[in-house]
């Protein structure tokens, strides 16, 4: 029983929204027993100084993460796409502000 | 990584050139071992000098002479096992689980720094701790923030907020005392006395004796020397110290025109090396804590994993319940 119950805490990801109107953002990880304890010490470790509003936890098992080495077909397909930014058109001054 | 280059180039060139360009090293990035290696060493070592670093002020905790001072101690307190945890995170995202980490703490296998060996003996040392202590683990931590690799520069910018309250607060407390009676200034120079040289150490031996620090320069791990620290931390404290009326403890501090640095005296390495090596004043006294305070807190660790476990199960056997009543 002892060995079964000496296993280590899991790892939770802790993030925060600093104010309301504002996203959630990671803050940093921690380790809990639970997702009880976990907002606990997500509190204590990550908002001493009013940091948040708002703190989630989540199980870091259970973030799906992209691999550093599909940097280039994720994301270099939108670098020859100029002409989803708006400045890519050239709109006359006289039109006004648009 | 960022830009391919010519089939010639080794991955490990392809890291040196990755970090010379100023990019920061994430998690799942491929390093080369021997930078992970320092890394998760300098991390977790850095990390046990949080968490030891609460011994020697949490003795003051139940004498602190007022209400506000013992509230303030508190605080800073809980800040270092925050800065413990935030540090410990950042190691763990090397792959080195904490549990190992503790470990080497607990069996002595893991180094931390020298300055928590030894004792605070009065009040004053309270002050003396996060003006001087603080001071210097600050002009190293704001290097830090920009380390290259991500994880350990952004606990450093979150513990680099919190850590400018600690030092303040110390001199805060060189300034009451040195103020006040004549015992009391007395008191304030005595600290001074005993934590100076100490604090000089912290940065640890001098360039020509640091065999690790060009590396840790090549890889953007580290951006100042040593010795280049110390003296950036010198030449602000000099001016501290002078403010409080007090003198620090060594007759060959002066002014360089020349370099426009302080000159100071030698450093006696040869204390620094023998507290290092685990023969300080109180090295077995910090160690013999933390062993207790582990062990002490097991029973509570196991209770929370057995009620996590039961919830749990609890949990599953409400939602089949369902299921099969559906």
């Amino acid at each position: 029983m002892k060995n079964e119950t000496s296993k280590p805490w899991p790892l939770w990801e802790v993030f925060v929204r600093s104010k309301n109107g504002l996203a959630h953002k990671h803050a940093g990880s921690l380790h809990a027993s639970d997702q009880e304890m976990a907002l606990k010490n997500a509190r204590d470790v990550y908002t001493r100084r009013s940091e948040g509003v708002s703190i989630w936890v989540v199980l870091s098992s259970s973030v799906i993460a992209s691999s550093p080495d599909d940097k280039e077909p994720l994301f270099a397909p939108s670098d020859d796409k100029a002409y989803r930014h708006p400045t890519f058109y050239d709109i006359p001054d006289d039109v006004g502000h648009m | 990584m960022s830009q391919p280059m010519g089939e010639s180039i080794s991955i490990e060139e392809r890291f040196e050139a990755f970090v010379a360009e100023e990019n920061r090293v994430e998690p799942k990035h491929w390093m080369p071992d021997a930078y992970r290696k320092t890394l998760v060493r300098q991390i977790s070592q850095h990390a046990h000098s949080e968490v030891v670093g609460m011994l020697p002020e949490a003795n003051w905790i139940s004498r602190a002479p007022s209400l506000r001072s013992k509230l303030i101690l508190l605080a800073k307190v809980q800040d270092e096992a925050g800065h413990g945890l935030y540090l410990y995170s950042a190691a763990e995202t090397l792959g080195t689980p904490r549990e190992k980490m503790i470990d080497d703490l607990l069996t002595g296998k893991a180094k931390y720094s020298s300055i928590f060996n030894y004792p605070t003996l009065t009040w004053a040392d309270m002050g003396a701790v996060g003006w001087l202590v603080d001071g210097a683990a600050i002009a190293n931590q704001v290097m830090l923030c920009r380390t290259s690799y991500g994880p350990y520069s952004r606990a450093m910018v979150r513990i680099c907020k919190e850590e400018s309250f600690h030092q303040r607060q110390g001199f805060e407390i060189m300034m009451n005392l040195s103020k006040g009676t004549k015992g009391q200034k007395e008191m304030a120079q005595d600290a001074l006395n005993r934590w100076w040289w100490p604090s000089v150490m912290m940065f640890g031996p001098s360039d020509d004796n640091s065999p690790n620090s060009a590396q840790s320069m090549r890889w953007r791990i580290k951006r100042k020397s040593n010795d280049e620290l110390r003296q950036e931390y010198i030449d602000k404290t000099v001016k501290q110290a002078e403010y409080l009326g007090l003198t620090i403890p060594d007759k060959d501090l002066k002014w360089n025109e020349d370099t426009g640095h302080y000159d100071f005296g030698e450093i006696d390495w040869t204390e620094f090396f023998d507290v290092i090596a685990g023969n300080g004043p109180c090295n077995a006294e910090r160690i013999a804590a933390r062993q207790k305070a582990h062990n002490d807190g097991a029973w509570v660790r196991d209770a929370a994993s057995a009620y996590a476990k039961k919830q749990s199960r609890r949990k599953k056997l409400e939602e089949e319940t369902q299921d099969s009543a559906a």
